[in-house]
Parts: C-alpha cells; sequence; structure tokens
C-alpha cells in the first residue's frame, strides 16, 4: 500500500477512535454529574446492583446465572455469604468468608425448612444467622435465596424477603419465555402444511380412472402419490432445501396433470445458486396449489404457472406466478388477517410461518387484481439463523 | 502508446457487463422440465467461477510486476495465491459448507450464536478486508486506463466503480456462476493467446538466447526477499486465502460438503494453469524491457510487453486484448467484493432490505473510489498480499479454530481477532510511512504475517482457556453439523 494511502487510514482510525472517546467520556461524565442528593444515591446504588442482578436470571436458575447473580445481591445485601439454592441443592454461593462445610450444612438446613414452609426462615445458630427466603413460581416454591450474617435483625430480614420476591418475578418472566418458546414451537408444528383432504381425494380419483385405460400411467401416478405423501408426512426438520421442494412440486403437479391434462403449463425458471437454499418445509408447495387451485381451475382453457428463484444478495426471492381468475385484493388481505376462514388457508398458513422464522417484515407478498393473475413472491435469507426471529436471541 | 483498439476493447468489456447484468436475466434457462431445473451447478462450473471471481489486478498485472522487480522471489506470491486453496481444501471448504453459513458472520452466528458482538466483530472486519481489497483493483484499473488510452488516472476507478455499481444495484445476473465463470476464461484466454504469439516470436531468435544468458547476471542484481520476508509472505498468502469473502460465499451454491472439496481441487488446477502465464510474461519482460524494472510502472508489464516486441497491428491488436482480459479482471472481483461487502453492509446497518442493499452497494463502490483516487500504488501484488496478511491474521484463526477447536470461545474469538486485525494493521501502517531500512525489525513491520498470525492463534486460544466456562453448550451439535458427513438420503 502506498504512503498517502496509510496516512488517509491512519487519519480515518485516528478520528474514530478520538470520536469513541469524546462521545463514551460524554456520556460517563454526564451521568456521575447527575448524581444528587445521597438518598438519590441511595436508591440508585441499590437500582443498580438489582439491574445487575436481574440479566442473569433471564433463563431461569441455572447454576451459571445464579452465581453471577449471587455476587451481585450479596453487595446489595451487604452480607458475610449469600447462596442462591434451587428445591434440591445450591446453586451459587459467593462469599466473603471461608464457607466451611460445617456452615454448608446449616444452610442446607435453613433452605429447607423455607422451601417446606414456603415463608422467609432465619435460622439462629453460634453468633451465624441464616436468613432463607423461597423464590416463588405461581404459589409453589421453586428455590430460595439464603444469606448469612452475623446478627440478623428485622431490617435485614425484610430485605432478603424482598430480594426473594424480586429474585422471584425474574424467574417467573424465564418461565413464561419458556412458555412462549414452547408455544411458538406447537403453533409452528399445527402450522405445518399438510396436504390438502381435496388433493387427496382429487388424485386417487385422477388414478382410479386410469386404472382400466392406462394401467402403466395409473401405476406410475400411484408411485408418484406415495412420494409425494411421504415427503409431507415426514417429520424431520422444519426445513428444506430449495431442490428438495421443487422435487415435491414435480410429483404434485403431475398428479394435478392427471386430471387436469395439458390445461395446466409449467415454466420453471430458476438460478441454479439457490438450490441448495433452506427454506420452510412445504412452504412453495401450498402457493403452487393455490395457483392451480383459485387460479386455474375455474378457466377452461388453463393456463401457465410459472416457478422462478433468483438470486438477491443476502436473499433467494422465489416467486409463484400464474395468469388465472386471480383474487380480490380485499378478500385476499382479510384472509392473510386470519378474519375469514376460506380456501385460501394454505396461503394464510405459509404467510404466518415465513413471519415467525423471518421477522414481520418477510411474509408473503402477493400481486393480484380479479382476471389479472396472481404473482405470489418470498423473499428468503439464504442464511437460517439458528433461532427464528420471533424467539429473541 | 494510446490506441483506438484498446479503447475499443475496453468499451466492449465495459458495455458486455452491463449488457448481462440488464439483460441476462433473460438468458437464463426457462424450462418446463423439472429435473432441467433442479439441476444444480457443477463444480466444474463454480470453481472456474471463483477463478473468475479471484483472479484479480494483482494476478493479472501484479505478478508479472513483481517478478520485473523482485526476481525469483516474486515467485513466491503466485505459488501462495494457488496454494491457499490446499488450506482451503484441507480445513475449511467442507465443513463450511456443511454449516449452511452463506457469510463469514453467519458461520460465527452459527458457532456462537449468543454472541451479537462476535457477530458484529466480524462484520466490520469483513468490510474492511473487502475495501482494501478494492482499493489495489482501482489502482489497476487507473494503471491499465492511462496506458491504454492516456487518459488521466482517476477516470479507471471512476468507471469501474460505475460499471460495478450499475450492474449490481441492477440485479440481473450480478454473481451468477455461469457468467464469473465465463470471466475465468476470458482471461485466460486473453493472456494465453497474446503469450503465444510472443513465445512464437521470441523462441526462434538468436536474440532471445543471448538474452537467456544475461538473465542470470540479470537476476543477481536484483534485490530480492529475504529469508523472513518470504517466510512471512508465505504464511500470509496460504492462510489468507482461508478468510477471503468473496471466495466463500461461491460454496454455499455446492450441494455438498463433497462438491465443495471438489471444486476446491479444480479450483486450484485452474489456477495453476492460469500463474503460468503471468510468471511466463514477467520472465519475458525481464528479458526485453529490463528498464522497466526501474521505474514505477512494472505493473504495466503485460501491457506494455506486445509493443516491445511487435510492432502495427499486431501490438495494437495484442494489447486491446490484454487491455480487455485486464478489465474483466477488475469488474468481476469488484463486483464480487462488492456484492459481499454490500451484502454485510445491508444485514448490519439495514436490516437486509432491498433498498438497504441499492444504498450499500454505492457506499461500497464510492468509498474505495476515494481512497483510490487520492492514493497511488506501487505494486499491486504486494498490496493484496498485505491483505491476505490482513485476514490471515483475523478470519482465518477464527474460521480455523472455530472448525476445529471445540473449546474457542466467542470472546476468545474476539480478542484473537482484535489482537490480529490491531497488530497487522498498525505494522503494516507504520511500516509505509517511516523510510525504509534493510533491518529485520523494518521486514517485520512490512510483512507481519509472520508474527501477527500466530500472536492472533496465541491471542485466541490463551483467551479460551481462560474463559473456559463460556464454551457455548450447543458446541457439540454444531461440530457434529459441521464435520459429519452429507446425509445422502433425503429422508
Amino acid at each position: 500500500m502506498s504512503p498517502a494511502l496509510q496516512i488517509t487510514l491512519i487519519a480515518t482510525i485516528v478520528a474514530v477512535g478520538i470520536a469513541a472517546i469524546g462521545y463514551f467520556g460524554f456520556k460517563i461524565s454526564r451521568s456521575t454529574k447527575e448524581m444528587g442528593t445521597d438518598a438519590e444515591e441511595a436508591t440508585f446504588t441499590t437500582l443498580h446492583h438489582m439491574s445487575v442482578a436481574v440479566p442473569h436470571l433471564e433463563r431461569g436458575l441455572t447454576s451459571e446465572g445464579a452465581a453471577k447473580s449471587a455476587k451481585a445481591l450479596r453487595r446489595l445485601l451487604n452480607c458475610p455469604v449469600l447462596l442462591i439454592s434451587d428445591t434440591r441443592s445450591i446453586l451459587a454461593t459467593d462469599s466473603g468468608i471461608d464457607f466451611t462445610a460445617a456452615l454448608e450444612e446449616e444452610a442446607g438446613k435453613a433452605f429447607s425448612t423455607a422451601l417446606a414452609t414456603g415463608k422467609t426462615q432465619v435460622n439462629r445458630s453460634s453468633g451465624q444467622d441464616f436468613v432463607s427466603a423461597p423464590i416463588m413460581v405461581g404459589d409453589q416454591a421453586v428455590g430460595t435465596v439464603t444469606a448469612l450474617t452475623p446478627r440478623a435483625g428485622a431490617g435485614f430480614v425484610r430485605a432478603v424477603s424482598e430480594v426473594a420476591v424480586f429474585v422471584s418475578a425474574q424467574v417467573s418472566t424465564a418461565q413464561l419465555d419458556e412458555n412462549k418458546a414452547m408455544l411458538l414451537e406447537a403453533q409452528m408444528r399445527a402450522l405445518r402444511a399438510q396436504i390438502s383432504p381435496h388433493f387427496i381425494y382429487n388424485s386417487l380419483n385422477a388414478i382410479a380412472s386410469f386404472i382400466n385405460t392406462d394401467p402403466a400411467r395409473a401405476r406410475e401416478l400411484v408411485i408418484e402419490f406415495a412420494d409425494f405423501t411421504r415427503y409431507s408426512f415426514r417429520r424431520r426438520g422444519e426445513f428444506t432445501t430449495l431442490a428438495e421442494e421443487l422435487e415435491a412440486i414435480d410429483r404434485y403437479l403431475l398428479l394435478e396433470k392427471a386430471r387436469f391434462g395439458e390445461r395446466i403449463k409449467v415454466s420453471l425458471r430458476i438460478a441454479p445458486e439457490v438450490l441448495p437454499t433452506q427454506i420452510p418445509f412445504l412452504s412453495l408447495q401450498p402457493l403452487v396449489e393455490n395457483a392451480v387451485r383459485h387460479g386455474l381451475e375455474a378457466r377452461e382453457d388453463g393456463g401457465v404457472i410459472s416457478i422462478t428463484a433468483t438470486e438477491d444478495g443476502l436473499h433467494a426471492v422465489i416467486s409463484v406466478e400464474d395468469d388465472g381468475v386471480g383474487m380480490d385484493p380485499e378478500q385476499l388481505a382479510s384472509v392473510l388477517a386470519g378474519t375469514t376462514v376460506n380456501m385460501h388457508v394454505g396461503l394464510r398458513n405459509v404467510d404466518v410461518r415465513l413471519r415467525q422464522l423471518y421477522g414481520n417484515a418477510n411474509g408473503l407478498i402477493i400481486d393480484t387484481a380479479p382476471g389479472a393473475g396472481t404473482q405470489i413472491t418470498m423473499r428468503i435469507p439464504k442464511f437460517r439463523p439458528p433461532r427464528p426471529a420471533g424467539t429473541g436471541a | 502508446m494510446t490506441s483506438l483498439f484498446s479503447s475499443l476493447a475496453l468499451v466492449v468489456v465495459c458495455v458486455t457487463t452491463m449488457l448481462i447484468a440488464f439483460y441476462g436475466l433473460r438468458l437464463s434457462r426457462t424450462t418446463s422440465d423439472f429435473y432441467v431445473a433442479s439441476r444444480s451447478v457443477k463444480p466444474w462450473w463454480n470453481a472456474s467461477a471463483i477463478g473468475g471471481e479471484y483472479l484479480s489486478a494483482a494476478s493479472f498485472l501484479g505478478v508479472a510486476g513483481l517478478i520485473m522487480l523482485t526476481g525469483q522471489s516474486g515467485l513466491w506470491f503466485p505459488i501462495g495465491y494457488t496454494a491457499g486453496y490446499l488450506m482451503l481444501l484441507l480445513f475449511v471448504a467442507a465443513p463450511l459448507r456443511r454449516s449452511q453459513a452463506y457469510t463469514i458472520p453467519d458461520f460465527a452466528q452459527i458457532r456462537f450464536e449468543d454472541s451479537k458482538s462476535l457477530r458484529k466483530l466480524t462484520t466490520y472486519l469483513v468490510v474492511v478486508i473487502c475495501w482494501l481489497y478494492i482499493v489495489p483493483q482501482m489502482h489497476g484499473a487507473a494503471l491499465t486506463l492511462s496506458i491504454a488510452t492516456g487518459l488521466p488516472g482517476w477516470v479507471g476507478p471512476v468507471v469501474v466503480a460505475a460499471v460495478v455499481a450499475i450492474t449490481v444495484v441492477s440485479g440481473g445476473m450480478r454473481s451468477v456462476t455461469f457468467v464469473q465463470a465465463f470471466q475465468y476464461w476470458f482471461k485466460l484466454a486473453s493472456l494465453v493467446i497474446p503469450t503465444i504469439f510472443l513465445l512464437i516470436q521470441v523462441i526462434p531468435e538468436q536474440d532471445t538466447a543471448d538474452r537467456l544468458r544475461s538473465l542470470g547476471t540479470q537476476l543477481e542484481n536484483i534485490s530480492g526477499l529475504n529469508l523472513y520476508e518470504t517466510i512471512s509472505i508465505i504464511l500470509a498468502l496460504l492462510f489468507g486465502t482461508l478468510g477471503l469473502p468473496h471466495v466463500l460465499v461461491r460454496f454455499y451454491t455446492n450441494p455438498t460438503g463433497h462438491t465443495a472439496r471438489t471444486t476446491t481441487v479444480i479450483v486450484l488446477g485452474l489456477l495453476s494453469a492460469f500463474y503460468l502465464l503471468p510468471t511466463t510474461l514477467g520472465v519475458l519482460g525481464l528479458l526485453y524491457m529490463p528498464w522497466l524494472g526501474s521505474t514505477n510502472e512494472t505493473d504495466a508489464t503485460v501491457l506494455l510487453l506486445p509493443s516491445a516486441i511487435f510492432d502495427g497491428f499486431l501490438a495494437d491488436a495484442l494489447t486491446a486484448i490484454v487491455v480487455g482480459g485486464a478489465f474483466a479482471a477488475f469488474l468481476s472481483t469488484t463486483s464480487g467484493l462488492v456484492v459481499s461487502l454490500a451484502g454485510a453492509l445491508s444485514q448490519e446497518f439495514f436490516a437486509g432490505t432491498v433498498r438497504g442493499f441499492r444504498i450499500s452497494t454505492v457506499l461500497a463502490t464510492a468509498l474505495p473510489v476515494l481512497i483510490a483516487v487520492v492514493t497511488n500504488s506501487l505494486a499491486l501484488a504486494g498490496a493484496i498480499g498485505n491483505v491476505f496478511a490482513f485476514t490471515a491474521s483475523t478470519i482465518c484463526p477464527l474460521l480455523l479454530l472455530g472448525i476445529w477447536w471445540r473449546s474457542l470461545t466467542a470472546k476468545g474469538a474476539m480478542a484473537g481477532m482484535l489482537v490480529g486485525a490491531v497488530t497487522c494493521g498498525l505494522a503494516l501502517m507504520l511500516s509505509s510511512v517511516i523510510p525504509p531500512v534493510d533491518e529485520l525489525w523494518f521486514h517485520m513491520m512490512r510483512q507481519p504475517a509472520a508474527w501477527s498470525v500466530p500472536l492472533a492463534f496465541a491471542v485466541m486460544i490463551a483467551v479460551s482457556r481462560s474463559t473456559r466456562r463460556a464454551v457455548p453448550s450447543n458446541t457439540d451439535t454444531v461440530m457434529a453439523r459441521l464435520h459429519v458427513p452429507d446425509r445422502g438420503a433425503q429422508l
């Protein structure tokens, strides 16, 4: 690299560095300046200790999170030893003194009585008082906050109880999150597209009609039908590659063609780069089925379905277009909003799943008008994040 | 040596590139046959595409220039540029493909899903690397354009940036495998044809034999690289290839880890074949234009050679071919980098929207143009070598340890990359502002890879060891995904 380039780069980096230091310096100086009176400062310190303890408990009572929050809580209560337990054992201990096995046994006794009674307990023994307060979720004790202090006054006992109440709130939230995640997963399962009963009925009828006239074709169709159902019944994973989904669509269309004959024509334009893209399982097939069922079925002379997939930077853009009867946009909007239950239920299904997986901005984009055909587009990130967008992370 | 032919070649290459971008989509295959439509990209095509994207100004012009400048030492560059793919083949290609990551930040996210800051840091490093990589392409364009048409230096970068920005923003087939694959063969042909003509002309001449005899003494007078610098450069090039953002995205196109490996093997072959040509041209340059070695224009060797050996029409025609190929090299490498860069920027700052990608594209091309116009470059291959040293000290340890060491932690990875980036970056900057001296410490500054890469690895390992408890709980699952061979069956 040339000297001039290097100098430019150095100058840029120095400038950015100074700007960053200046910005943070300004923020810090401002936050310390506005501290106010002693009482305000005490409130601030307490709140600060609390807020340090909180984030570690957002995954519930884990030993890792407990260890970190125990440290902050001990600083808050200003006691020699603080421990957090679940219903069976001590999860974490933060100690300023030598925490011996004898003390541990004492602590064990203290927290088991607290768990049993569901109330704050004070165990007085040999100049060391254990104050143990239960962590309640609903009306069930799931753990305790136990503090050791030389002399436990009423104020200290109340403080420990309050801390336990606070921790309870956090742990409840964690459980709520867990429930929410489970709910989402259950919803995803329920939403997982299923083959429509229409399709099974129609396919079997179509196959039946060939059994006498063209047994060889009937046999082929039965195999296609079997393969297609195997694909849609599979239980492994929420995702599939575009290549696999296209294969399933091929089978699906072969079966539909058995019924409609040459009335359905297909045109495919797939960029090979996006074939390995992971897409939600059975997210494209319902769109094709929608095009057949609502776009072309109603037309005497049939029509063309075009499936295109192109690359767009970090995304794959996949669209299904038909030149059929189209839909009324307003009616469609109410379908997608879930206010009407009708035949486009497959579309809504895909739309909801896409939004859950990739965030609200990435649902289906539908372009249609009565008599003008329908184009449905989805934009899928090539990289599938380890967790869906809806569940945080 | 302004030439109508060269200007024409330039216009043809730029216009063709834009036309493909605008109308390319219509050329893509339309079929009613699902079997045809879901045929994946064959390793052979993908390998050509990687070659097309990878062979940049540094390879096309820089290698010959470096041989003129440093004699045999210059040979280490084509060797390193190629051998890096061996490392990629052995350690990264298949696991990276199986990880399903599209970009390097994606890989960081898969490995450490809880660490947002690691993903951010990786994104920023990718952005810096892409920018550093684009600037030499712009310098190459400036050099080529001013030699071919006599236009001022700033026109080249502006033309390249404009063509790339337009093609990328217009969507089209910007990164489509077939176009990039064609680029490889076009670049190869535009060096093969002149090389064959030159060799046919010079080999039978008695004069050539005399010149060859004096080559030995000529090489002795050239001060090459010393042992430390050589080792450092080899290390930088070997490990640097592992972290090139625009190359790694191509591996996503392979359907399985196995095809990713096959692709890499073919890339090794294609690059080896290509680098024979600039090497030959560099030697011819030493024989026929020895005076060029003492000027600032050694990178122009390939461009000037045809007219040094031929006269008239043939010289013009061959120069035009080389100029066309060189521009194709700038355009294809730059567009690959800009796509990666714009992707990273739009993901980070614009939530990955279509509009965000367009804005990012403009940002991604505009800044390097500014830098390229206000600076000038002496050795393209050396400048790219520096970028390799930088990637080798940052992205490479993340990928290697991330794939092969289960005890890596997010904190360790971040510490290692930061230390690598800061030490390597500072050393490179300082070495270019202080006047050169022939001392070991200065060589260590100018070629930092030999110590900055091990340092980055060491910091990464040490910090990971001391934050042992922060090893993500899903490490085993992720490792299994990276290393267990792909399932052949689909159900």
